[in-house]
């Protein structure tokens, strides 16, 4: 094993266990929720100090799902990253794909087929829906409806699940994209499938609306509970429906225009009190948006190759140079950074993880509330624990 | 968006003494970046975000790059005088040869920031920051005190590269377990011997369990058929 001559004194003050409640602070009580808590959604700890109800000091602990894969990137050629990255955020596999595949387009300049780009906007947009579907149906579970709600949002998820399969061969583990184009072509067959999919969502989103958007629990919980101002927000890097929460205005749909998400007419829900009710919000309104981003794809797509027949597939060796690229997945941001030294591998492979940077939010939210609502809080997030320890 | 040598011009106006360099991308993404020096990185940072035409409030990615010590050879041209004999003389003769030549370039740790501005919607704008060498010198300001979403990716960079932050509030592992002692996302970064010892009547699996054992002296037991 190689060793480092970093004082070895300092290096006991670096990995000290953070002392969450100090003796001689009064009567605190240190709470380790997780990482076998029904609350975390995987294998996440959060060490809190509580005073009776009332949480005073919270810390995230990470790491018990870390497997390195940036390391692992780094040894596997560019191609062989992509499956990989369907692990990551194994809820949406497609947009992981999008955002790899992206970064590795700007990294040689490769452009992609317009038939690619409409069939990636269609996977990535039914992603999304299926996302923050299943992300309302774990909140509600986490306010103690367990079960019924959850399957009501799985309904529409499954349907759309079978898209993907029928497709890709996969219900989550995709791996559709490839540098230049996607894998295989879509059939007339279907495109008519995702169209009776799609035609049928508002219905379910309404639906699904009347049941909650005024629930008296659901608002008694939500409400006024977990608040991110914007300020703090756009400063610690928060991205996604939870940014749009707290009232910031930034879609990278809308700000980069990558792929082609120019040419469609979309709205950017926002939030106005930036709590728990307003992060609900804002996925219900972001999935009524992404059924009309839908419809208009479904319309639009037209025929021709889905590869870019000058892509390199073989020996793909990028030219030394960097690229950073970077997508709206459904949790955030979703960046890939690449640095090519001419061979065959990523000299530095590094993901940004939309899952990670939202949670360093989550001590500031849950203070001084009660102990119950953090395990709402932490739900309102959004995170698959996947992405947030790599 | 203005170009990196805009950039930096309006830095070093901004920012007396800042040293800033442009480090080119020679890729097709074209993303150019800066490299700053640590005593002026904080100033800069500042300027950054709360000037009102760059206005980079949203600082994106923080990754930490290892870039190991190298032993370059090269073959370089050598003239020298060689007594030589021509038609039966001994003669003095200038002679050009190509010699093997070893060079040494010190590695260092590097960390690239990305910067983009939600209020201008404008983006990337690619900070760098290396330290003076791999082994006893790696710390460097941390960008936490300006931008809160550094907070959890330096120490990210700090556990699996060894980048001491300076400055920092919270510095301590993020991924790997407190009593970890390496950084695993360095180059020469090597796996510890963590063999477990299958019973297979496979002499290769018997000779990796014999060595795993001598280089654990200190437990007990013994191999069985070593």
């Amino acid at each position: 094993m190689t060793t480092f001559a970093i004082n070895p004194d300092k290096q006991q003050g670096w990995n000290r266990p953070p002392v969450i409640a100090p003796e001689g602070d009064g009567d605190l009580l240190e709470v380790a929720m997780g990482p076998h808590h029904p609350s975390t959604h995987g294998v996440f700890r959060m060490d809190v100090a509580l005073d009776g109800e009332r949480v005073v000091r919270l810390k995230p602990v990470f790491g018990y799902l870390h497997r390195n894969h940036e390391k692992i990137a780094e040894g596997a050629s560019y191609l062989a990253s992509m499956p990989y990255t369907d692990r990551l955020d194994y809820f949406c596999s497609l947009t992981n794909n999008w955002a790899y595949a992206l970064a590795v387009e700007k990294l040689v300049g490769q452009t992609v087929p317009e038939r690619a780009e409409y069939i990636r906007v269609i996977l990535a947009e039914l992603t999304r829906i299926q996302n923050h579907a299943s992300a309302i149906g774990f909140l509600i579970q986490e306010m103690g409806a367990s079960g019924t709600p959850l399957m009501y949002a799985f309904k529409e998820r499954e349907k759309i699940l079978d898209l993907f399969e029928s497709l890709t061969g996969s219900r989550m583990m995709c791996n559709y994209m490839r540098f230049g184009g996607c894998r295989v072509d879509v059939s007339a067959a279907w495109l008519d499938g995702a169209r009776k999919v799609v035609a049928g969502l508002p219905q379910f989103i309404d639906e699904f609306e009347n049941l909650l958007s005024s629930n008296e629990i659901l608002m008694a919980r939500c409400q006024g509970i977990g608040i991110l101002r914007s300020e703090l927000a756009i400063n610690a890097g928060i991205t996604g429906p939870m940014l749009r929460g707290s009232g910031v205005n930034y879609d990278i749909r809308k700000v980069d225009h990558y792929g082609i998400y120019d040419r469609f007419k979309f709205r950017v829900p926002l939030g106005d009190h930036g709590d728990i009710y307003d992060r609900y919000m804002v996925r219900v309104l972001e999935m009524r948006e992404s059924v009309h981003i839908l419809e208009q794809a479904l319309k639009e797509i037209p025929g021709g190759p889905i590869m870019d027949p000058k892509a390199k597939i073989r020996g793909f060796r990028p030219k030394p140079g960097e690229a950073y690229g970077r997508i709206e997945a459904p949790k955030g941001e979703l960046g890939f950074y690449l640095i090519s030294d001419g061979s065959p591998n990523p000299y530095r492979y590094r993901v940004r993880p939309p899952s990670l940077i939202n949670l360093t939010v989550l001590e500031d939210m849950c203070l001084g509330s009660n102990v119950a609502d953090v395990v709402l809080i932490f739900g309102s997030v959004d995170i698959v624990l996947g992405e947030v320890d790599r | 968006m203005k170009t990196v040598e805009e950039i930096k011009a309006a830095i070093e106006a901004a920012v007396p003494g800042a040293g800033v360099e442009i480090v080119l991308n020679p890729g097709a993404s074209a993303q150019h970046s800066l490299r700053l020096d640590h005593a002026h990185a904080l100033a800069v940072a500042q300027f950054l975000r709360d000037d009102a035409e760059f206005g980079l409030d949203f600082l994106s990615n923080v990754s930490g790059v290892d870039w190991p010590d190298k032993e370059i050879t090269e073959k370089v041209k050598v003239t020298r005088t060689v007594t030589k004999s021509v038609d039966g003389l001994e003669q003095q003769v200038e002679e050009t040869v190509e010699e093997p030549r070893k060079r040494f370039e010190p590695g260092y740790l590097e960390a690239v920031y990305h910067l983009f501005s939600m209020t201008k919607k404008h983006g990337p704008v690619i900070l760098r920051l290396r330290t003076a060498n791999r082994t006893d010198q790696v710390d460097m300001p941390s960008l936490t005190p300006i931008w809160r979403s550094a907070e959890f990716q330096e120490r990210e960079v700090f556990d699996l590269y060894g980048i001491v932050y300076t400055g920092h509030p919270d510095l301590r592992r993020l991924l790997m377990w407190d009593g970890f002692k390496d950084h695993p996302m360095r180059r020469d970064y090597v796996e510890p011997d963590d063999f477990e010892y299958e019973p297979t009547a496979h002499d290769e699996v018997l000779a990796r369990a014999a060595a795993h054992k001598a280089s654990q002296p200190d437990q007990e037991g013994t191999v069985a058929g070593s």
